[in-house]
């Protein structure tokens, strides 16, 4: 009996909430779908506006020969990725990104590994080391990148000063003067800057396995090497690689360290694609040059969202 | 007997050895990421004289001084930087709350066509790096006639705030309890009377600290700032200190290292509030996206 007094007391209910309803607007967001419209109508107008229509400016810049401050242009074809593809500066620096990228993002997941193990192990002050651990983070890259500069400074350079002490050197170093050096000095930076962030998703990762785990392959013989490579690598490895992929495109499109610190030099040894597509476009006023270096990074993009997508999914 | 002590001294001096490591490793690390900030402090209050010796021990601080803090903010238009980085971070990380939030909403609490679509959009555009827009964006920001102006960096940083937020807080709205909001309906509030009055005082603490995340990334962004302000009058903070404290070829470093440290400061008081937040938010941002 009391089973079939609820179907009743419910329909009276949705009377009287229907009878209160007032119309016009108010009636039109009481529908699930138009509310849920509605509301993301503004992120629409500013994802189409500001993403999606300068991104397919950039590609029509691309095929023109715009160049700033003059309105009239013509399309040229292929010609800018044609020129591209013979400049040797062009193909320095997409060597160089991915140099920077592949050996940056590989240094950060390992030290950031090493960072994330050494900070859950302890026992007291971990709290006080995450925070200053963190600061290379958070401090704004361009501020932080100057202590740096400074730190790389052909006649004062403490680092210089500190391997000379150490008696490992002679003679003063040109960091930026020398090609390999200063893509090392740059690379070092982004890993400096990066491992925190690696470290603080690691160690979120690691306070989640569960000590049975730990405990069970204790008891079944394992050391701490095993310990590690059987319980608690596959745990953390997910969130690992979504971390990782936001990385990788993340330094792939850096500008900052590299700008501030080399402005692509020594003879282009440096240039990212980013910094190039600034020199190019920005400074050189080739818009439509530039746009091509810039676009550059798309296909990198598309891949790196199609694999997070796939990791996000399977979670 | 005798196994047994063998074996808790091997346990004990195996025990040694991982803090010996320990201990190695978290100097290691106090080192390679503190080092630079203890170089800027100590640059930052030396005289200028001191700063450039060579050979001399460049640890041997003779003489303190708050030269380059008072030069600083009285000769640069660092105070002014300041003003420029507060003003464009508060607006566009406001506007951005505010967009961010009803995206989230829709797509973290309502189901529709579209939605899940919709929710890819936004995480894709949560990655794409600004190197990729930059140039184009100048063109939109000159036809908007915003062209050497603040609002330009407020109007160009919600492309990556909006998604942010949207992506970030459409978690926490998909991680609340529905019931509340169900309850309300069913004694007769509206659709939009739920949304307001139920689940977003819920995720009030949410929305506070994604407003202030917002406002880091806004305070920190080099590269839009630098393409698009000309004027040094109008250049944030993380602009400012690194183009026009450089004179020609000479760079004082002495103020670089005090406006460097000046400028951080705001965002470090920031996190070392929303700490726990940023962890959980850094995270979240991680496995969902």
């Amino acid at each position: 009996m009391p089973m079939s007094a609820t179907p009743v007391s419910t329909s009276l209910d949705k009377d009287r909430v229907s009878a209160r309803r007032p119309g016009g607007l108010a009636a039109f967001i009481e529908n699930e779908a138009n509310l849920g419209y509605l509301l993301l109508i503004p992120t629409v107008v500013i994802v189409l506006g500001l993403i999606g229509y300068p991104f397919l400016l950039a590609m029509y810049y691309s095929f023109t020969d715009k160049v700033m401050a003059k309105s009239e242009f013509s399309f040229v074809g292929l010609k800018n990725y044609i020129n591209l593809a013979n400049d040797p500066v062009f193909r320095k620096t997409i060597l160089n990104t991915f140099n920077y990228t592949v050996t940056a993002v590989f240094f950060k997941i390992l030290l950031g590994l090493f960072m994330a193990l050494t900070l859950h192990a302890l026992t007291v002050g971990r709290k006080f080391f995450r925070a200053a651990f963190l600061l290379p983070w958070v401090v704004p890259s361009s501020l932080s990148v100057l202590a740096w500069l400074w730190m790389f400074d052909p006649q004062f350079s403490i680092i210089t000063y500190f391997l000379r002490s150490l008696g490992l050197i002679e003679e003063r170093i040109p960091w930026f003067g020398d090609p390999t050096l200063a893509m090392a000095a740059v690379q070092t930076v982004n890993i400096w800057r990066g491992v925190p962030f690696f470290a603080m998703i690691i160690l979120a990762g690691l306070v989640t396995v569960p000590q049975e785990l730990y405990d069970a392959a204790t008891v079944d013989g394992a050391n701490s090497i095993q310990r590690f490579r059987f319980v608690t690598f596959p745990h953390i490895l997910p969130i690992l690689m979504v971390a990782s992929l936001f990385s990788f495109i993340q330094t792939m499109g850096d500008f900052q360290i590299v700008w501030i610190l080399t402005h692509g030099g020594p003879i282009n040894s440096t240039h990212l694609i980013a910094t190039l597509a600034f020199r190019t476009a920005i400074q050189g006023s080739n818009l439509a040059k530039g746009s091509a270096i810039a676009l550059f990074l798309f296909p990198f993009l598309i891949l790196i969202i199609a694999l997070q997508l796939r990791y996000l999914r399977r979670e | 007997m005798s196994l047994s002590i063998s074996k808790s001294l091997q346990y004990r001096s195996r025990r040694a050895f991982s803090r010996a490591i320990l201990i190695v490793s978290l100097a290691f690390f106090a080192f390679f990421t503190l080092f630079p900030f203890v170089w800027m402090v100590l640059t930052s209050i030396r005289e200028g004289s001191e700063l450039y010796q060579v050979g001399k021990n460049p640890f041997a601080v003779k003489h303190l001084t708050l030269q380059h803090y008072y030069l600083l903010l009285t000769e640069t238009r660092f105070l002014q930087w300041l003003g420029n980085s507060a003003f464009v971070a508060i607006c566009a990380s406001a506007i951005a709350l505010v967009v961010g939030l009803a995206a989230a909403y829709s797509l973290g609490r309502l189901r529709y066509r579209g939605g899940g679509f919709a929710a890819l959009v936004v995480f894709a555009t949560y990655l794409i790096p600004p190197a990729l827009l930059f140039i184009p964006l100048n063109t939109v920001v000159n036809r908007l006639h915003l062209s050497n102006t603040l609002w330009a960096l407020i109007v160009v940083y919600l492309t990556f705030l909006v998604p942010f937020i949207a992506w970030l807080l459409s978690g926490y709205f998909k991680s609340l309890p529905g019931e509340l909001a169900d309850a309300a309906r069913i004694d007769g509030a509206s659709r939009w009377q739920a949304m307001i009055l139920i689940d977003l005082p819920l995720i009030l603490p949410g929305v506070v600290s994604v407003f202030f995340f917002a406002f880091t990334m806004s305070w920190s962004e080099y590269l839009y700032a630098f393409t698009f302000i000309r004027s040094t009058s109008k250049l944030p903070v993380a602009v400012g200190v690194v183009n026009a404290l450089q004179v020609g070829d000479v760079y004082f470093w002495g103020q670089l290292m005090a406006g460097a440290l000046l400028g951080s400061i705001p965002v470090v008081i920031i996190y070392s509030f929303l700490m726990d937040y940023y962890l959980a938010g850094l995270t979240a941002g991680a496995v969902k996206g």
